[in-house]
């Protein structure tokens, strides 16, 4: 081997082995200081807090909750509404986008004029103005309690949320939790059980429905009805859900359309031109042809907005959604003091979501390139 | 091969050099964040200006004018204290904090003393590394509610909902009080006061709680605040008081005194307006040492002898500041708990002498 390029190569390794030494001396720094700081306070790291009984209330959760659980499970609710209402947010922000993006490109000028103007207009002004704009919008539009919108005697919709008759019940909720594993588990393997010829978007999503149906039928159904103050019994989907999702969708729609809009541009011309001679209508050609090979460029971009969404959700805060920031960074941290410890934590599950997050869209970019042949 | 082995050197000496001049940078930075050795007087003294922490905008308590001045019973303690310390009350550097970040900016020094309607609880004396030195209003966590309601007490609020802000000890103190009645009360939690109240006026929740002294205060920007009420009964106990970090126990003896001068100085009669002749005039040895013409009760503090006679002439009394800004000309709150010991009240101070 050449001397030079040897020398060369030991000079990076002693480089990186110096930036690498920097790096761990920062974070000894950074530590020490921080145990250093604690200890003049009087004060020292410790995440015995999380067993403690929590005793406060959160007013929208999807798991069980209630004032005896310890703060440890406040992290866990809260997670959980942080992940469910970012996963309605990125389907509504991903349609959203399609549609303003293929209206820009339709060449109908009523059409490309009006996307136009919703993208310019919600990317130009504040996101949290946005939410809290959406949240004092829905209040104003609903009905106040006692003249609720009433579907079939049991679902009421008021200034206070959609009340929704609640499922319940061990079978329930095993039939559920089986079906969607089966799905899951179908999903990931299909092509190891050999069922190529099958497409699974056809077969699966009538398989889950049948699955929720059955075990709809064996739960037991609790039903809201107006007492005192409130609507008692039955689910509800609070306002502050829908005002986020909108918030937050909309804003996201209108970078993810202009990313859509320019991965379509991206592709050549001919593409779209060659489509049409085949005989395929424009539809076939932009849902067949073009936007499948769009794909390839949109989605290192659009996993950024999604990553985006879930971080945003933490907006919720300025409009009590019960999402991780609010429960845990605020209510929890005021209440056990462990300044420390909960953003650590808090960090920490935003990293951990975050990473899965990508390394998925990661997964699917990767399918999708094309292959060297 | 001369060649290698003299590159291997230099390599071998750089990353040396580095990862001295890393640690060397930490030693010195960690030299320079560490928290000053010296009391907080001095580092004030020297600075020329109060770090004062105070809320985001309470009225009554700290709020600003349409001029842009702040305004409010703990603006006057910080400019008393201002006075008392640097000799004006002007040279004071306000920092408003959120309540969730209060308590980490006074740990982390940006701020001297925290002044910001905040209650002195066991966790925050103990865990959080402070000291809690005087009490300077009792509040008890009350309701607003809509009249239309028909409620008259707390405990009629069974099934409620209840919008507040997050940070504060709200939502434990109404989820204890539910617990020990039995009621069941749901909270719906906001970052700031202003969506809370949105909210509220929305009909999203049914009342709005806070503070009590808050409460008049929030009442009084409502759009219609004669469809409103404050609930007589309170559900909490909440001492608010002043912050101080633990440990120097110099400021904490100021800090103290300080809000005992202003509170002794209405049981004496001495006002901003008499200050100057009461000093020249009065026989009573408490209002000669309050106002630094008998004594060395200052020097002692480590401050001059007129430190409280210039708190006094900034902010007046403890009385004169609670008519300013809670009084029937102002949010018109009753005294009560807030009125001196021998009127009723809970303010009673150590002796002067």
């Amino acid at each position: 081997m050449n001397t030079r390029l040897k020398a060369h190569a030991v000079k990076g390794w002693l480089w990186q082995g110096g930036v690498a030494l920097a790096v761990a001396a920062l974070f000894y720094w950074l530590s020490h200081n921080l145990s250093t700081n604690l200890a003049a306070r009087g004060m020292e790291i410790d995440f015995g807090f999380l067993a403690q009984r929590a005793g406060f209330d959160i007013p929208f959760r999807l798991v069980a909750w209630d004032g005896s659980y310890p703060y440890g499970w406040a992290l866990y609710v809260s997670g959980v509404n942080t992940l469910f209402a970012s996963a309605l947010i990125i389907v509504l922000a991903s349609l959203l986008g399609l549609a303003l993006a293929l209206m820009r490109l339709s060449g109908n000028p009523l059409a490309a004029g009006t996307s136009r103007t919703i993208v310019e207009v919600v990317r130009n002004t504040p996101q949290l103005t946005q939410i809290v704009f959406f949240y004092i919008a829905v209040l104003q539009v609903l009905p106040p309690m006692r003249q609720s919108i009433t579907w079939f005697g049991s679902m009421f919709l008021n200034v206070r949320g959609l009340y929704v008759p609640a499922p319940s019940g061990t079978a329930y909720d095993a039939i559920l939790a089986a079906t969607c594993a089966v799905v899951v588990l179908a999903a990931v393997f299909w092509r190891r059980l050999g069922w190529h010829e099958v497409p699974r978007l056809v077969v699966l999503p009538p398989v889950l429905v049948l699955g929720a149906i059955i075990a709809g039928v064996t739960a037991n159904w609790d039903y809201p009805s107006l007492k005192g103050f409130n609507f008692t019994g039955g689910t509800r989907v609070p306002p502050e859900l829908l005002a986020l999702v909108l918030g937050i969708g909309v804003y996201t729609s209108v970078f993810i359309a202009e990313i859509i809009r320019a991965a379509i541009q991206g592709i050549h011309r001919g593409q779209g031109e060659a489509a049409r001679s085949l005989g395929l209508s424009s539809s076939q050609a932009m849902f067949l042809v073009i936007l499948p090979q769009a794909l390839r460029i949109l989605i290192p971009p659009l996993t950024s907005q999604y990553l985006n969404i879930i971080k945003s959700t933490t907006l919720g805060a300025a409009i009590a959604y019960p999402e991780v920031l609010q429960i845990f960074a605020r209510t929890v941290l005021n209440q056990s003091g462990r300044a420390v410890e909960v953003m650590t934590l808090v960090l920490g599950v935003f990293l951990a979501v975050n990473l899965l997050a990508s390394a998925a869209m990661n997964v699917w970019n990767r399918r999708l390139a094309l292959q060297g042949r | 091969m001369r060649g290698m082995m003299d590159l291997l050197r230099r390599g071998a000496a750089s990353a040396l050099a580095g990862g001295v001049v890393a640690l060397l940078a930490a030693s010195v930075a960690h030299a320079q964040l560490a928290p000053p050795p010296g009391p907080t007087v001095e580092a004030i003294k020297k600075r020329g200006v109060l770090n004062c922490g105070i809320d985001t905008g309470v009225p009554g308590f700290a709020s600003q004018d349409s001029s842009g001045k702040w305004k409010g019973i703990d603006i006057d303690y910080c400019r008393a204290l201002a006075a008392a310390v640097l000799g004006d009350p002007d040279k004071i550097k306000y920092t408003s904090t959120t309540a969730a970040a209060r308590f980490t900016v006074l740990q982390s020094g940006e701020i001297d003393v925290l002044i910001r309607d905040s209650t002195l609880t066991f966790i925050r004396s103990t865990s959080l590394g402070l000291d809690e030195v005087a009490i300077n209003f009792y509040a008890g966590q009350g309701f607003l509610v809509r009249k239309a309601l028909g409620v008259t007490k707390a405990a009629d609020l069974q099934g409620a909902t209840i919008c507040t802000v997050t940070g504060a000890t709200l939502e434990l103190n109404i989820a204890d009080f539910a617990r020990s009645t039995g009621a069941k009360i749901g909270t719906l939690l906001f970052d700031k006061a202003e969506e809370a109240i949105a909210a509220m006026e929305a009909g999203r929740c049914d009342g709005y709680t806070d503070d009590s002294g808050s409460l008049a205060g929030m009442r009084s920007t409502l759009k219609v605040p004669g469809d409103w009420m404050v609930l007589p009964d309170l559900i909490s106990k909440e001492p608010l008081g002043l912050h101080i970090r633990s440990g120097d126990a110099r400021w904490q003896k100021i800090v103290f005194w300080l809000d005992t001068a202003l509170k002794t100085a209405e049981e004496f009669g001495v006002t901003q307006a008499n200050a100057d002749q009461l000093k020249a005039t009065s026989k009573d040895p408490f209002v000669l040492r309050l106002l630094g013409a008998e004594g060395d009760f200052g020097k002692m503090l480590g401050l001059d002898n007129d430190w409280s006679y210039r708190a006094i002439k900034a902010s007046g009394n403890y009385g004169e500041m609670y008519d300013r800004h809670w009084g029937p000309k102002a949010l018109d709150l009753p005294r009560g708990l807030n009125n001196l010991w021998n009127k009723g009240g809970m303010h009673y101070t150590l002796p002067l002498r």
